[in-house]
């Protein structure tokens, strides 16, 4: 048996001649402390982007790719088909892990100075896969066509427009047509299944080439300086010395953490299940509140936070620098120290980005600049703001919860926190500040002068006049005393 | 060897030597292979007019027939004078797979008689829909906290600009607008002749 596999074997070898290089390329020898569980991340996305494709397969069998039934057939996945619902869950946890993965990866490659000669086009070619990547989870999201998904389209349109000149075409060229109807759908399908990953799948093995025949990047020793005249014979003299074939020396740790990462997509797959799709997309249905997936929080929160001025120029300019950055990195320190312990501007670098990125996340995840439209209807003013109020500032109380004020400023932590919250709002605006806040907005805050009446207006102050902590008083504006005399506390005395 | 140049055409593997070395001297396979590259160039040429002539109909179509077009909302009485109430309609340009995607939400507000103002609901930010809040006479966007006044001016928050207002005109007793593309800040500043926020 064993000599008929062996002779079959060689009859296609000798038509295929792969054997050779095949073993030439797992039994290169690696440095042997390179043998390490940091160094698994590349396979580890390399073993996501296979599963990925092959869940991805599994649910082209049944998704279609229209703007009129994608939405059906992903509740047919969800409900109709056995198990149909696992595999969207394994593609969409998948594409969460991938990017994380991906990102991981970058970030041990960074620090362990593995960009530096002769692996710069490994870098480069690192830094196309991480946009792939990412326009893979965009596209992905387009494609699970829900609301968010709808509506999603709609911000990446305004964003594009921003382009100076070229804005309105590139919208139109982006959604396939002037709305976002069936041809959007149908080309982000296009880039999802056959563009993006095609390209992948080429840059991935160009990717793997190079590692394979530059050599695993060894351990960084703080001391030992990269210089392209001597670095290739010195790894050389390395991997002779102290070197190991990659299989089965470093190999098996590989394949542990890729099987864990397999079943850890697994297991979120069965525990949370699939994502969506949420509401119909149908643009007429605005009671709702669009929110990108988990990797894009961060540029949802840093949308909401930059100054309007800034925001184009930042959204047009910013991702060219970044890139840009990420490109010349091995240009601009190709040589020098590898290891991160001499490195100190790097593991600052990489920290000020991961607590920014975390930050953003974190802020999105309860979008405190956004308005919380159903406050007004559905968090009462609560009871001990009310207690012992008199019937006029009662009557500013209804004023403060039916003009919507709620919807932007919390009261006892319920409601919005677009504005600031105005549980003490008595100490730091007298009667008059109220009144012309209220009035005249400003400070970000729309001016109410034409849907409030004077009576409404000297509710709402009398009631805001009472947010003041037990023992402290409100504050009032001195020059009024001397002028009205010796007046009682104010509010209800203007007319 | 590089020198032996008197039969050009039989030292084929060392072709590129000689065509090289014997200066302003074409050979009979280099000359074709020349030609080769040329006539492939052609036929890529050729290909590239309908490969680009597809890809970039969407922004030619727009531009010859023009995808604006008039809409008719309903009936002028639907709209009580003093309020502001949601219209839908199909937007002008169809695909048979465009499904639900091609019906439209626009904010349509009857200051008095026929006078109108008819908003997209798309904010002016970043095109998330924006509601109306009768009580406080506001537009307010659930994703970044644009708000807007009844008549569309921006009153607060990241949006630039007032809302994307549609042109509307009665006819026959019915509002009816212009639209048919999604409202884009570049898109709308483009068309009215607006500075690009950029600029500005």
């Amino acid at each position: 048996m064993r000599i008929m596999i062996g002779k079959i074997g060689k009859w296609f070898d000798h038509r295929l001649q792969l054997a050779a290089p095949i073993r030439e390329a797992v039994e290169h020898p690696v440095p042997r402390n390179t043998a390490s569980w940091w160094y698994v991340f590349g396979s580890a996305a390399l073993t996501v982007f296979i599963l990925q494709l092959v869940t991805g397969i599994l649910l082209a069998l049944i998704y279609v790719p229209s703007a009129g039934e994608a939405w059906n057939s992903l509740q047919a996945l969800n409900h109709d088909i056995a198990l149909g619902w696992f595999i969207r869950a394994m593609h969409g946890w998948g594409s969460n892990f991938m990017v994380a993965i991906v990102l991981i990866h970058m970030v041990q490659v960074f620090l362990f100075g593995a960009y530096k000669f002769p692996r710069e086009l490994t870098w480069i070619l690192g830094v196309f896969l991480l946009l792939m990547t990412l326009g893979m989870a965009f596209s992905g999201q387009v494609l699970r066509f829900d609301q968010d998904a709808y509506w999603g389209l709609g911000i990446g349109a305004s964003i594009a427009s921003r382009v100076p000149i070229l804005g309105p075409l590139i919208v139109k060229l982006m959604l396939g047509g002037p709305i976002i109807a069936g041809a959007t759908l149908s080309r982000f399908f296009a880039l999802h299944v056959f563009v993006i990953p095609g390209l992948l799948i080429g840059f991935v093995a160009l990717h793997l080439l190079m590692v394979i025949k530059l050599g695993i990047n060894e351990w960084p020793m703080p001391g030992r300086i990269v210089k392209r005249a001597t670095y290739e014979a010195e790894y050389h003299a390395l991997t002779k010395k102290d070197g190991a074939p990659f299989f089965p020396y470093a190999i098996w740790k590989d394949m542990f953490f890729a099987a864990f990462i397999i079943l850890a997509v697994a297991a979120c797959a069965y525990y949370f299940g699939p994502f969506g799709p949420t509401g119909k997309p149908d643009p007429t249905i605005i009671q709702t509140v669009p929110k990108p997936d988990y990797f894009f929080l961060w540029l949802y929160a840093l949308l909401s936070l930059l100054p309007p001025s800034l925001e184009t120029p930042a959204l047009l300019i910013g991702p060219v620098v970044v890139i840009l950055g990420l490109l010349l990195l091995p240009f601009l320190s190709g040589e020098g120290e590898k290891s991160w312990k001499r490195r100190p501007i790097a593991v600052l670098t990489v920290l000020l980005i991961a607590i920014i990125l975390g930050t953003f996340t974190h802020l999105a995840g309860f979008t405190p600049w956004s308005p919380h439209m159903n406050a007004w209807s559905g968090d009462p003013v609560p009871d001990r703001f009310i207690h012992g109020t008199t019937a006029l500032e009662r009557q500013g109380a209804l004023v403060f919860q039916v003009k919507q004020c709620r919807n932007c400023h919390s009261l006892g932590e319920v409601g919005g926190q677009r504005g600031p919250t105005l549980d003490g709002v008595a100490v730091r605006l007298t009667q008059d500040q109220l009144i012309r806040q209220v009035i005249q907005g400003g400070g970000n805050m729309p001016a109410y002068a034409k849907n409030l009446s004077p009576a409404e207006t000297t509710a709402l102050v009398a009631f805001l006049e009472t947010l003041h902590p037990a023992g402290q008083a409100p504050a009032r504006d001195a020059s009024r005393d001397v002028v009205a005399g010796d007046e009682k506390r104010p509010g209800g005395t203007q007319q | 060897m590089s020198i032996s140049t008197s039969t050009p055409a039989k030292l084929a593997p060392k072709d590129d030597d000689v065509s090289s070395s014997n200066e302003g001297m074409l050979s009979r396979r280099g000359f074709f292979t020349k030609l080769g590259i040329l006539f492939n160039g052609l036929a890529a040429a050729v290909l590239a007019v309908p490969i680009v002539g597809f890809l970039a109909s969407s922004i030619t179509r727009g531009r010859a027939s023009g995808y604006l077009s008039w809409v008719p909302l309903g009936s002028v009485n639907e709209f009580p004078e003093g309020e502001t109430r949601l219209a839908t309609f199909q937007n002008p340009y169809v695909m048979p797979t465009d499904g639900k995607t091609v019906d439209t939400a626009c904010w349509v507000r009857r200051i008095a008689g026929d006078q109108f103002q008819v908003f997209a609901v798309n904010c002016a930010h970043l095109g998330c829909p924006v509601r109306w809040f009768p009580q406080s006479g506001l537009f307010m966007c659930p994703c970044h906290g644009g708000a807007y006044y009844r008549d569309g001016s921006r009153a607060s928050g990241p949006p630039e600009r007032g809302l994307f207002e549609y042109p509307n005109k009665v006819e026959n007793g019915l509002v009816t607008i212009q639209a048919g593309e999604l409202p884009t800040p570049g898109a709308v500043a483009f068309l009215t002749g607006e500075k690009p926020p950029c600029v500005s």
